[in-house]
């Protein structure tokens, strides 16, 4: 199948869009070697820093960089602008699907949604069935993975609300490319992100329990062996909270104590990098290591705060995903500013004739799946992958949803010792607390393979500096 | 701070003092191999050396004889052995890791940077002429990470955590490099006589002690006179007392509610070294005041593990 891509830097005829002409006017005047010089800088200054993730399933403690790319991705200010209605309304609709299901369940009374969709799903948390969370709000953190289309039409491709992760390559891509290239950030407007832990840390001390009048805040990670690992020292150091493992905390009398050098400490709000069924031994997995026995118990009784709530994985299922515009118009009366990607349920008899006779033009990914694996791309596949997906298929429908095979928009990337075009996708951060707010940008992730539209950086992705300009150029 | 983060800390602050230690000590051996006529005095004190580091049997197991070379290389660039520079330098790094959020970003990149210099220097193995290179690099980055620590870190509980780890780790080591010479310490050992020169210039070099002693003391070198300077000299930087002092004020500073009988015992063992002479620790025997007094700082490096370290099981 020919893929006709939408480029964020050419226009068709090949000359640089408006808001890429500037860009476009200092790379001509680049000599050709100092574009690969300043990408070895940038490899170099990434492991002296140690800006690095772990790999699952290699050696213990294999550590590597995502590939930085020297190119940024720039969206123009009204692309943005509209992005960000979108992506509000988004998530406010999705944090009032959360409060609803764990509550009255209108949505399901109303027949929007399959009632089994939601209550039959691993991620449906009968344990917060009733409890209020302060605000109202579950989806703290929310990453919204963002793709353009042939026709240059922003889609989402999927919600992340569990534990969305990449803002700290976000920030350090924008410190890189300061570094690297000052001279373009004096010619351009290009909106500042450096602020993010600032409003993170607010945003989850709006969040605290009521009565607690200076809130302690602490990041729950798993440790330094975990991919994220990086992402979770860099935020807690930014914000200026305490990196904690599990270990470190236990429960007395409903409330969450730290363990510090001067005794016990009690602690407001968990920021929580690990998944639900780590977090509590007691209630979720007994093996877990992770968590804090008991701290279900605190939570229920309103005396922590846990971002992103317990159960959010139930509204960012890839099963649950094709009703989200219908939560917009349940919930807020809108029509969705940004649409989904066309979706079929393999659940559905008709879904899955029409996926089974066009399964090598589809993208077929698990319900469950993240990260890019469990996935089948059609078009790049062999008639062995097809045929073995195939049966999959057929052996468990339920567990799986089709979409059409994107073209995913590309943009300019240095690969090989020159520019040529690759794919990329948009995750900007959306903050929800007393307010909502984004900003500007997000993490743009690139597949860094000539034709891969597999931008996961546990699948060789890469990732680029994004560029909101401030005022139309 | 949190318990475990103070560990951690600890830890990455002894490990980056262990290589240092190391890496004189080599320096040293090093220096002497390179002389003509001293290859038994040379391996003597490298077999005391490697007892003192508890590590005979260790290096045994891969080497029948004690030559310089492999010596060297056992204690520098060996990956599979524990306690070479090369894995107290990852040990700092993978502790610096653990708790990166509370290090300023300079000292975290100072022992990373180094640690991945190290490994690179390591897998590449090494000849002669590197191991001098290499050791003098080791020093070079001890004495950037300190800089760095003191230069860009909060005086506060971090810092004299870091602090405490250093100094005990110093304490430990100028003590075992003294008792490796225990047979020149004994009573009978006649105190006006050298036993060996070159054996106790090779020490007072691994500790930056050599030309201090020269500024210090006018004439031979003598056991009892190093001795003094590294037991009782407050100015001197790696003497027992300036170690135990430093130890002492750190913990102070970081005083909580069920600490106060491990101060007591940092403050008693300051006082101690502070109050007495030379005199007092001959009559008592030297090498037994030495053995005791190693004792000591492993029970105060316990006291202050269960005090500050590891959290207790219920809060």
């Amino acid at each position: 199948m020919e893929l006709n891509p939408y480029d964020e830097m050419l226009a068709g005829d090949g000359v640089a869009r408006v808001h890429y002409r500037r860009y476009d006017d200092w790379l001509r005047s680049q000599p050709a070697d100092r574009l690969a010089q300043k990408r070895a800088e940038a490899d170099a200054l990434f492991h002296r820093v140690g800006i690095t993730f772990a790999v699952y399933g290699q050696e213990e403690g294999a550590e590597r960089l995502i590939p930085f790319d020297i190119v940024p991705r720039v969206l123009p200010h009204e692309e943005w602008s509209r992005l960000e209605s979108g992506l509000g309304q988004r998530t406010r609709a999705l944090n009032a699907f959360l409060h609803d299901i764990y509550h009255e369940q209108h949505i399901l009374k109303a027949g929007v949604i399959p009632a089994e969709q939601v209550l039959c799903n691993a991620q449906y948390r009968p344990e917060m069935q009733g409890l209020d969370v302060p605000g109202g709000i579950y989806a703290h953190i929310a990453g919204i993975d963002i793709v353009r289309d042939d026709a240059g039409e922003f889609r989402v491709l999927e919600d992340n609300l569990r534990v969305p992760s990449g803002v700290s390559y976000m920030l350090e891509n924008r410190k890189m490319m300061m570094r690297l290239f000052p001279e373009l950030f004096s010619g351009h407007r290009i909106a500042p992100i450096d602020h993010y832990p600032d409003v993170l840390l607010e945003n989850l001390r709006s969040v605290a329990p009521t009565g607690v009048a200076d809130p302690t805040v602490v990041l729950l990670t798993a440790g330094a062996h975990n991919s994220a690992y990086f992402e979770h020292a860099f935020l807690a150091q930014q914000m200026g909270i305490e990196l904690v493992e599990g270990q470190d905390m236990f429960v007395r009398d409903e409330a969450v104590y730290m363990r510090t050098t001067r005794g016990p400490q009690r602690v407001d709000v968990i920021y929580r990098r690990i998944d639900d069924d780590y977090l509590d031994p007691l209630v979720f997995r007994p093996d877990s290591m992770l968590g804090v026995p008991g701290l279900l118990t605190a939570y229920r009784a309103g005396r922590v705060t846990i971002a992103n709530a317990i159960g959010t994985g139930v509204a960012d299922d890839k099963s649950v995903y094709p009703y989200v515009p219908e939560m917009i118009r349940f919930y807020l009366g809108q029509e969705p500013i940004i649409g989904n990607v066309k979706t079929w349920m393999l659940r559905r008899p008709e879904d899955l004739a029409y996926v089974l006779a066009h399964l090598a033009e589809l993208v077929v990914k698990e319900v469950h799946g993240a990260g890019g694996y469990g996935m089948l791309i059609g078009p790049a596949s062999t008639a062995a992958e097809l045929a073995a997906f195939r049966a999959r298929i057929i052996a468990d429908p339920d567990r799986y949803i089709a979409q059409p095979t994107l073209a995913l928009s590309t943009c300019p990337t240095f690969a090989a010792r020159q520019l040529s075009p690759r794919h990329i996708d948009l995750r900007p951060f959306v903050l929800s607390g007393r307010d909502v707010s984004i900003v500007p940008g997000g993490l743009t992730r690139v597949a860094l393979r000539a034709g891969s539209l597999v931008v996961n950086s546990s699948q060789g992705g890469g990732t680029k500096d994004t560029w909101v300009l401030e005022s139309p150029c | 701070m949190l318990s475990r983060t103070a560990d951690h800390l600890y830890w990455m602050s002894r490990y980056i003092e262990r290589a240092e230690s190391l890496a004189r000590l080599i320096d040293t051996h090093y220096r002497m191999s390179l002389l003509p006529h001293a290859s038994a005095t040379l391996a003597r004190s490298l077999r005391s050396t490697l007892s003192a580091l508890h590590v005979e049997a260790a290096y045994h197991e891969r080497h029948a004889q004690i030559a310089p070379r492999a010596v060297f290389e056992f204690l520098s660039l060996d990956r599979e052995h524990g306690a070479s520079i090369v894995n107290c330098l990852r040990a700092a790094r993978e502790n610096a890791r653990a708790v990166r959020g509370s290090l300023t970003s300079e000292l975290w990149e100072t022992l990373n940077s180094t640690w991945l210099e190290a490994r690179s220097t390591a897998s590449h193995g090494a000849t002669q002429a590197d191991i001098g290179q290499f050791i003098e690099w080791v020093k070079e980055r001890s004495h950037l990470t300190r800089g760095v620590t003191i230069g860009t870190m909060l005086r506060d509980e971090a810092f004299h955590f870091t602090r405490i780890g250093t100094f005990l780790e110093r304490a430990d080591n100028t003590a075992r490099m003294l008792l490796a010479r225990e047979e020149d310490l004994r009573p009978g050992a006649d105190a006006g006589s050298v036993p060996d020169p070159y054996e106790w210039s090779v020490l007072l070099r691994a500790l930056s002690a050599f030309e201090v002693y020269r500024r210090v003391h006018r004439g031979v070198i003598t056991p009892i006179n190093v001795a003094h300077m590294l037991i009782l000299r407050d100015d001197m930087p790696r003497s027992l007392l300036r170690c135990c002092k430093e130890v002492y004020q750190n913990l102070k500073s970081v005083a909580n509610e069920q600490s106060a009988e491990t101060e007591r015992h940092a403050g008693e063992m300051h006082a101690m070294l502070h109050f007495t002479t030379i005199e007092d620790l001959i009559e008592l025997g030297l090498p037994r005041f030495l053995a005791q007094f190693a004792g000591r700082i492993n029970r105060l490096a316990e006291r202050i593990s269960s005090d500050f370290l590891v959290a207790p099981a219920q809060g």
